[in-house]
């Protein structure tokens, strides 16, 4: 009974950051209907960043954090001007191509630039678990559970109560219909790609103190998120958040009953399983019939 | 005109073991052979049924998996006990197509099911999940520590242990390939899943059954990723887990794509390109970083410029 | 004989209901209109009997089979072919392809003799071609064969659509408005087109607004508005059916009526 307990909260500290990776994906997905494989690469870019401006700049860590959320947004919002703007057109397969091109390009130059070898982010919390009765957690993780929420929170307010929300709200919902009603569907794309890339990076930087950082991180999280997206339902950022906790929760349970091997199975198996029963995601939005 | 550049072309391919005296070289071209029968099956799925599989490089390590297995011998005391001998290796090659072309039949049925770009993450997804039992089964597969010693082709008395029957072998499977490929696409199944591929609703109203074709074109074309696969474990004679990185399965997309999907040439042509590629960036002392980055760039670019590819670019010309 | 039964059908969209009880059968060897303004239905009967909408209730009959659940592919085959409202071509092959496409149902090879190269799928395939041009032929088309379906005019282009959905040899062709967008002497070939087609004993089921092609064509005209069958006749009791000219004919379309 102890040993569901702390894998349930093992679920819940974890949930959170891959709920921040599946919102961002699903509102890139969603809105943009891009199969974003440069993802995880961002969610790699603010670990890295994180790296750079604690460890080398040696920046203060609450102070490193939203620069490098800050710096997550601007990578993406150049991703996406670059690469996609000429493209708002073209079919699923030259915009796949294109993000797969740029996924191996950034991979690569990640490890050119930091090379292979891991490397830890010193964080300032300390080292000694908090310890809550039978259930014991990191307080690093603690953090990040918290920070998750507030950001998740954040990016909800910001889909439902503001102006460029509900433009992308429109827009995912009907493009054309959008942009007759005058949204600017280049800027709505922008703003959201550097929105999701942000949320990924999100989930790097705060992750990345508590794991290690290493270049090929970011695939593991990129898998993790369509995982989630597809759990949650195309364009439903409540799905997602819920299906953060249940892919955290399948991995914890995974790897703890079944064999810590499979824990990154999980996520991929939950994909297949999901997909052949409701080919849209659990919580799938009704799309709006035209 | 066509049929004696063709001819001549053959005619060059098939004798350079006999003048070409470098044995890295021939090395590097018989891997891409067998990289170029993989374009060319994914071409079959991908380029003319027009499905977005990610998940390639799943049917060719399927292959090459169960065919070292079945020529190696293995035993198993879970779930079952099961104890296989060691089969000779054409026969284990043959047991290595069907093993992929199972797969093939799972993947076409969900293919039909799910659509576009959750296709795509399920066919990612699959890989993934191969990928991570070859390497947790240990008992089957030695996981990372890979399987070894496995028999090269043996037809009679000859044994293909060097590297020019090797590359033989290979280009006559890639001819074969092709031609089956070429008469597949030309009748009334290829025009079927064509159809499919352009205007789905027209097609089934003209009586095209979609499961049908969706699982042919997935079939035949994970056999014959899965007899690469085959070739692969057999020359190289060692198989581990890495043979399922998405990266190969990228590479054959590239091939695919840039050299032009729906064209016969196209994953030849691309297929070259991306095999040699990476020997000339090695040649101009290139870190293996910066060549990847090289081919993300080149991607990009192809994309960019030459949308349906090169050959159909050449076509037009 | 009744080739095609409809018994009480029902479709729902959404919470919409876009068709509601509507009943009405096609006889053998006649030519059948569907008429109604804008938004009546008539294309979403289209898509509920050829199996591309599951209707919420009632019952589809096609020649003694009941159709309700059959896949598109297995109506098609079984002799109901339709075409489409907006163009639907398989734009990116010739015209010649698009035909050939059209004649899947006629083939027998299979995929292993396709890669074994046996003989008679050679056979087959120049069979095939030279039933091909005989359609495109009967269409007019025979000239354009080798031409991309999209670069065809859009006249053209309509009647290829309706050679590909011959080439699958129908018992019943449903056509959902053939002539929309043609100019009047392409109407009036078509309409001409059509009496041939009746002559090679297929029997036709026709959506259409063109009101002087219904009247021209048809032996019987049936009307719906909002999802339900209003008049049900000849097209001279059609012409002065009150509800009829109330819902749709109007007072535009007096001088139709002779």
């Amino acid at each position: 009974m102890d040993e569901l307990l702390q894998h349930c909260l093992n679920a819940l500290m974890l949930g959170g950051t891959y709920a921040l990776l599946g919102i961002g994906l699903t509102l890139i997905f969603g809105i943009m209907k891009v199969v974003n494989f440069t993802h995880g690469e961002l969610y790699a870019f603010g670990a890295y960043m994180m790296y750079a401006l604690v460890m080398v700049l040696g920046a203060n860590f609450f102070v490193a954090l939203p620069l490098a959320i800050a710096l997550g947004v601007a990578l993406g919002a150049l991703l996406q001007f670059v690469l996609l703007r000429r493209l708002h057109s073209a079919d699923i397969d030259t915009t796949m191509l294109v993000m797969i091109g740029a996924w191996i390009a950034l991979q690569n130059a990640e490890q050119l630039a930091w090379t292979g070898v891991a490397k830890s982010i010193a964080s300032p919390f300390p080292a000694a678990p908090l310890v809550i009765g039978p259930v014991s957690v990191a307080w690093n993780r603690v953090f990040v559970f918290f920070i998750a929420l507030i950001l998740i929170g954040a990016t909800y307010l910001l889909i439902n109560q503001t102006k460029l929300g509900r433009a992308m709200r429109a827009t995912f919902q009907d493009r054309d219909t959008a942009a007759l009603m005058g949204v600017r569907i280049g800027n709505i794309h922008t703003a959201t790609f550097a929105l999701g890339s942000g949320l990924a990076a999100a989930a790097g930087a705060l992750l990345g103190p508590v794991f290690v950082a290493y270049p090929s991180m970011g695939d593991l999280a990129a898998a993790k998120a369509f995982a989630v997206v597809i759990l949650g339902g195309l364009g439903s950022i409540p799905g997602a958040t819920i299906g953060g906790f249940i892919l955290a929760l399948a991995e914890e349970l995974g790897a703890g009953y079944v064999s810590s091997g499979y824990r990154d199975a999980m996520g991929f198996l939950l994909i297949i399983v999901i997909l052949l029963f409701r080919p849209t995601g659990l919580f799938a939005r009704k799309e709006r019939i035209g | 005109m066509r049929a004696g550049l063709t001819i001549l072309f053959l005619g060059i391919l098939a004798s350079l073991p006999l003048w070409l005296d470098n044995a890295y070289l021939l090395h590097v071209l018989i891997v891409t052979g067998i990289f170029i029968v993989a374009a060319m099956s994914l071409n079959l799925l991908l380029g003319y049924a027009g499905q977005l599989s990610l998940g390639h490089v799943a049917f060719f390590g399927i292959g090459a998996y169960a065919s070292a297995l079945v020529s190696l011998g293995f035993k198993l005391s879970f779930p079952f006990e099961i104890v296989v001998e060691a089969k000779p290796v054409w026969l284990a090659m043959l047991i290595g197509m069907v093993a992929a072309g199972l797969a093939g039949w799972f993947i076409g049925r969900i293919a039909f099911r799910v659509r576009g770009a959750y296709f795509v993450i399920v066919s990612i997804s699959f890989v993934e999940v191969v990928r991570l039992v070859a390497v947790n089964w240990v008992e089957l597969t030695q996981g990372p520590m890979a399987l070894n010693n496995i028999p090269p082709l043996a037809v009679g008395d000859f044994v293909f242990y060097k590297k020019p029957e090797n590359y033989w072998l290979v280009l006559g499977v890639a001819i074969v390939c092709y031609i089956l490929i070429r008469r597949l696409v030309y009748s009334r199944a290829g025009r079927a899943m064509v159809a499919l591929a352009e205007n789905e609703p027209l097609a089934t109203s003209v009586g095209i059954d979609v499961t049908r074709y969706l699982v042919l074109a997935a079939v035949v074309s994970a056999a014959m990723a899965g007899a690469a696969g085959a070739l692969y474990a057999h020359y190289v004679r060692i198989v581990d887990p890495d043979v399922f990185l998405f990266i190969y399965t990228v590479t054959m997309v590239i091939m695919v794509i840039t050299g032009g999907k729906g064209t016969l040439a196209g994953p030849i042509v691309g297929g070259l390109i991306f095999g040699l590629l990476p020997e000339g960036l090695r040649a101009m002392a290139f870190a293996p970083e910066a060549q990847w980055i090289v081919y993300g760039v080149l991607m990009v670019l192809v994309v960019y410029f030459l949308p349906r590819g090169i050959v159909p670019a050449l076509q037009r010309k | 004989m009744k080739l095609l039964e409809i018994k009480n059908l029902s479709v729902r969209f959404g919470g919409l209901t876009a068709v509601a009880d509507l009943s009405f059968a096609v006889r053998e060897g006649e030519v059948l209109s569907l008429i109604g303004p804008n938004g009546a239905g008539k294309t979403t009967a289209f898509n509920a009997i050829t199996g591309y909408l599951a209707p919420a209730a009632g019952g589809i009959v096609f020649s003694g089979r009941k159709l309700e659940g059959l896949k598109t592919s297995q109506i098609a085959a079984l002799g109901l072919v339709r075409t489409f409202q907006k163009t639907s071509l398989f734009a990116g092959r010739s015209a010649l392809d698009n035909i050939l496409i059209g004649l899947h149902l006629r083939g027998r090879q299979t995929p292993l003799a396709i890669m074994l190269g046996l003989p008679y799928v050679a056979r087959e395939e120049s069979e095939l071609r030279a039933e091909a041009l005989r359609v495109l032929d009967f269409v007019g088309l025979k000239k354009r064969q080798q031409e991309l379906a999209a670069a065809l005019p859009y006249g053209e282009q309509r009647l290829l659509e309706v050679a590909i959905a011959l080439a699958a040899r129908p018992k019943l062709l449903m056509l959902d408005e053939p002539v929309s967008g043609m100019n009047p002497s392409e109407t009036a070939s078509f309409m001409a087109k059509l009496a041939e087609i009746r002559l090679l004993g297929i029997t036709v089921l026709l959506v259409e607004h063109d009101m002087k092609m219904v009247m021209g064509v048809s032996d019987r005209v049936v009307c719906l508005s909002q999802g339900r069958i209003i008049a049900d006749g000849t097209p001279a009791q059609i012409q002065r059916d009150p509800e009829v000219i109330r819902a749709y004919l109007g007072e535009r379309y007096k001088h139709v009526v002779n």
